[in-house]
């Protein structure tokens, strides 16, 4: 049903668009993808998508892509890894894709990679952790904040933060799912623990499918910490927030990779339960983000999100994914060709305008330097969503160069 | 005997047919999914040996499957063995597992058995997931040897493919056809009534579940070369649970021919929907179509073949 | 780190969880235990009425345990209903065991497909005043997102236990479970009993369903999680008590908590499938079983 929804938004929008696409005998650019559009990641895959399809029309108004519509080609890989060989292998063998991009995670862009390198495509990637760590492959790029060491910059912001309040905190709790993203986050987060100095007094995890969270927020009180830094996917991150009330768990700083607070859903039901919280954040409505381009992406995005029934503030992946294709397209246009050495080389070597601002690629293929900010919920009133859309209410902290806002420390004060 | 050694004559020529088939140039595409399929064949297979031949329903196919690949990724990462360890080792341990859910559910009812089954993958789940080496739950990748037979290691790994599903089919047929086979039957009626009459339920039971299980591992096995990544959510996923269960139900259980046949049928309508409808829907047409079969035509197609021509 | 506060507080937490599963173990316990039919589909049942309660309090901002009670006739014409298709199906024909254990499994399958294609897969919640508040009575917090769920499953153990004993159609079930020729010759018509039954199993499934989405998050593939539970606490408990269910469903719930809270909660699902398959092994008629 949903994909119906966006196929005929996206041609109502190719109509409304006007004189520019017109119908000629142009042979398309294929760019073909697997995404997840069911299964346990399709709330962001979906967002993805609507995201790539708007890219697709931008292009093909202002006239395509070295004169040729662009095309997507697509099919669900239902966050299912194993889908993933024999998808991509379609998109190359039957429908002779020109270009493959990946999926939306760490686990749906893996299993592609043996095929891309095997036939020396270049393969952009979205919001993968370390999947050229063990192969190098030199024609892959990844869009994702995180930079050069991912794991790390998760958290990077949120105890830099800390150690910089006056008394210093002393004591640490470290907690999160056993899953993929809260794993790596809690790698970093001990590194930073270390480095910084502080002492950890509880460091667990817990079973993904856990029911109560109030066995853990007791004892992590217990423990007294002066921090406490979660990594946890959605039920994680409700439940540990709302455990944490229940129990009357207030440290001086409390949050960390905590997937799900950007999306509609759970900012809207949690709502001022937020405050106070800092968390790892790739874009928010700040004045200090405002990237060209970003404030008409949203513009387009939002009402076509809530027809298709995705999240509809859309901050968390759908930019990305946009810049995504905005960097494999200018990089088209620049090379005038669609040779995969040429074009590697080119994205190697350049420094890309997107909407997410300006992007430039290590040489492994991940962005040269990071760009997660730590930002701290203030100021929410009640649970309506149009609060979100202004600035003010994810207020960045961390870094610098983004800063709009301070920290209010201790939590407490922030809940007041 | 001769009715083996003609079963025999025919595998051999199925699973050559299958490496001449491998070195053709065709499509890569059919190389994948034709995979899957076969790997379904096995899957659906091992699982009639123990339900459809004994009456045990095992709601547990995902963690035999996962056993057997993790069995695999455990001896990639620390002694890289050639496909055959990977594969025999994948079958033993999945086959021990067997053993024990069998042992432990001995003399209860059926019903128990398949509650155990559920909460085995659960418990096998946990596991995995807490154990770092083989990835935990973050998952790992795993980079196939280089060289491979046939210039492409999936062509290589469907070649083994359809060795093993022929392996799989020659077994349940050799079951099928022998006094195991006749008391596992005896068992599925009426397991009190077959011990009164003398039949070896207990050691039968057994049987069954360790030679279920040793399949299923063992088409598990090379389930991490095929994916290059590992981690337990897909390795787990309940699509194997519901397809050992609709395939067979589809085919029919009462003869090693069903399995094979839900096994192509729904497989390639799987594999086909997979490119063109929207995938979640896929799983619910498989919901809907086993329930159909299960309420309207219990037999399978085997049996509504078998209605057919009697008329 | 061990206090006596930490260990009374992981204790009162596990008790109120337990009230809860029992509440989510209460269908399978009358339908499995008593009726002997292993409705695998009860999971997606639990799931399906949190969806419904969901959407109730989306709409109309209901408080979500009354959506779950306003719910209760709906589910029980859906569990008559299907019991009705299993029953013409394959009780009548006398081939329960395999195809039934299937046939439900579909039932699982197709139900959470559908909850899936319907709300898609974000997590759902629902708004109700008392989420998020808790009091504190001798030293320990009670969060009453978790009190309000426990209390309501004690209540309904005990109304079933109740009906069961005194009414006329909750001993016609009991007496369908134990002998159905006998019920027969008492003029009763088992097959109409045992649709009450089914019914009234559904029912339960879809208010425990309410519970859940009060204490925590909820999507399609929720049920996934409840199918172990919701047989091991039956099993534990014995088949056909329904004081069993709720005594092995503090079991679970204390288990799991203490797990939680000392050794660290990555264990807690296992420790919980380990207690059914110890269970199985040793005394398969659980702790009340007949």
């Amino acid at each position: 049903m949903t994909w119906v929804l966006i196929a005929a938004t996206t041609m109502a929008c190719v109509l409304a668009g006007g004189g520019a696409f017109t119908a000629r005998a142009a042979d398309p650019i294929k760019i073909g993808f697997g995404m997840a559009l069911t299964g346990g990641l399709a709330g962001n895959g979906q967002g993805a998508l609507l995201a790539m399809q708007i890219w697709k029309d931008d292009v093909n108004k202002a006239g395509g892509l070295l004169g040729r519509p662009v095309e997507l080609v697509y099919y669900d890989d239902q966050t299912n890894p194993s889908t993933v060989p024999g998808l991509y292998t379609k998109l190359l063998d039957v429908d002779k894709v020109d270009f493959v991009v990946s999926g939306y995670g760490t686990n749906l862009i893996a299993p592609a990679m043996p095929l891309v390198m095997e036939r020396k495509l270049l393969f952009m990637g979205l919001f993968g952790l370390g999947n050229n760590e063990k192969y190098k492959y030199s024609r892959y790029f990844q869009i994702s904040p995180g930079g050069p060491h991912p794991t790390r910059s998760f958290s990077e912001g949120f105890f830099e933060l800390a150690a910089k309040q006056n008394p210093r905190p002393k004591t640490v709790a470290l907690v999160g799912d056993d899953a993929e993203f809260p794993q790596n986050a809690l790698v970093g987060a001990r590194e930073h623990v270390k480095r910084l100095g502080f002492q950890t007094v509880y460091d667990k995890t817990y079973p993904p499918n856990t029911v109560d969270y109030t066995p853990i927020a007791r004892a992590i009180k217990a423990t007294n910490a002066d921090i406490v830094f979660v990594a946890s996917y959605p039920p994680g991150s409700t439940g540990m927030i709302l455990a944490a009330q229940e129990v009357g768990l207030e440290p001086k700083m409390f949050g960390g990779g905590m997937v799900g607070l950007h999306f509609t859903s759970l900012l809207t039901k949690l709502g001022p339960k937020l405050n106070g919280i800092v968390d790892y954040g790739f874009w928010v409505p700040e004045p200090t983000m405002k990237f060209p381009g970003i404030e008409a992406f949203l513009q387009k995005y939002q009402p076509a999100a809530v027809k298709a029934n995705v999240d509809p503030l859309g901050f968390y992946l759908p930019p990305w994914a946009y810049a995504n294709m905005q960097v494999l397209g200018k990089a088209i246009e620049a090379t005038k060709g669609l040779d995969q050495q040429k074009l590697a080389d080119y994205i190697h070597a350049n420094e890309f305008d997107t909407i997410v601002g300006k992007v430039k690629f290590g040489a492994d293929g991940e962005w040269a330097k990071d760009r997660t900010v730590a930002i701290q919920f203030q100021g929410i009133k009640g649970n309506d969503v149009e609060q979100f859309k202004h600035p003010g209410r994810q207020v960045v902290l961390y870094p610098d160069q983004y800063k709009s806002g301070n920290l209010i420390y201790p939590y407490a004060a922030a809940r007041k | 005997m001769a009715r083996m050694g003609r079963a025999l004559l025919v595998g051999g020529a199925v699973i050559a047919a299958g490496i001449l088939f491998a070195s053709l140039k065709l499509n890569p595409y059919v190389y994948f999914a034709g995979y899957v399929i076969l790997q379904y064949v096995v899957i659906a297979t091992a699982w009639n040996i123990l339900g459809g031949y004994g009456g045990y329903v095992n709601f547990g196919t995902p963690a035999f499957f996962a056993m057997g690949a993790y069995t695999a990724v455990f001896l990639i990462l620390s002694l890289r063995p050639p496909l055959f360890v990977l594969i025999v080792a994948g079958g033993l341990v999945a086959a021990l597992l067997g053993l024990g859910i069998g042992y432990l559910t001995l003399r209860l009812r059926g019903v128990f058995f398949s509650i155990a089954t559920l909460a085995l993958s659960v418990v096998l789940q946990t596991i995995i997931v807490n154990w770092e080496f083989v990835g935990g739950s973050r998952g790992l990748s795993v980079i196939r040897p280089s060289e491979p037979p046939f210039g492409s290691y999936v062509k290589f790994l469907f070649a083994v493919m359809v060795a093993l599903a022929v392996l799989s089919v020659l077994a349940a047929r050799f079951i099928e056809q022998s006094w195991i086979g006749r008391g596992l039957a005896a068992l599925r009626d009426n397991e009190e009534a077959a011990e009164c009459m003398g039949v070896p339920t207990l050691r039968l039971k057994l049987f069954a579940t360790t030679v279920s299980g040793f399949l299923l591992g063992v088409a598990g096995a090379p389930f991490p070369y095929y994916v290059t990544f590992i981690e337990p959510n897909s390795a787990f996923a309940l699509d194997y649970a519901v397809n050992a269960l609709a395939m067979p139900m589809i085919g029919g259980t009462t003869s090693w021919v069903g399995p094979v046949l839900g096994a192509v049928l729904l497989g390639s309508a799987q594999q086909v929907a997979i490119v063109t409808i929207s995938s979640e829907m896929n799983l619910f047409i498989v919901g809907v179509v086993l329930v159909a079969f299960v309420v309207l035509a219990p037999e399978g197609i085997l049996g509504l073949l078998r209605r057919l021509r009697g008329h | 780190m061990f206090s006596w506060e930490l260990l009374a507080n992981a204790v009162v937490a596990g008790l109120l969880l337990g009230g809860f599963y029992a509440a989510v173990s209460l269908g399978i316990g009358l339908i499995f235990g008593l009726l002997d039919i292993a409705n695998i589909a009860q999971p997606a049942f639990l799931v399906a009425g949190a969806y419904g309660s969901f959407v109730l309090n989306e709409a109309w901002g209901v408080d979500p345990i009354v959506t779950g009670v306003l719910l209760t006739p709906v589910f029980y014409l859906i569990g008559a209903g299907v019991y009705r298709v299993y029953y013409g199906s394959f009780e009548r024909r006398g081939e329960e065991s395999l195809r039934g254990l299937v046939f439900f499994f579909g039932l699982l399958f197709i139900i959470e497909v559908s909850l899936s294609l319907k709300y898609g897969v974000d997590y759902r919640l629902v708004q109700a005043e008392y989420i998020g508040r808790s009091i504190e009575v001798a030293g320990v917090g009670v969060a009453f997102r978790l009190l309000i769920p426990a209390v309501i499953g004690v209540a309904m153990t005990a109304a079933l236990y109740l009906f069961l004993g005194r009414t006329f159609y909750g001993r016609a079930i009991m007496a369908v479970s134990q002998d159905q020729a006998a019920l027969r010759l008492m003029g009763a018509d088992p097959v109409k009993i045992k649709t009450i039954a089914f019914g009234i199993g559904i029912a339960a499934a879809s208010l425990a369903g309410a519970l859940l989405i009060t204490i925590t998050p909820v999507v399609p593939s929720s049920d996934r999680e409840y199918i172990g539970r919701m047989f091991a606490i039956t099993v534990l408990g014995g088949m056909g008590s329904i004081g069993g269910t709720l005594v092995a469903g503090v079991i679970l719930g204390v288990s799991e908590s203490l797990m939680a809270t000392f050794f660290g909660p990555s264990w807690a699902p296992a420790v919980s499938f380990g207690i059914l398959l110890l269970v199985l092994a040793v005394r398969p008629a659980g702790l009340f079983g007949r």
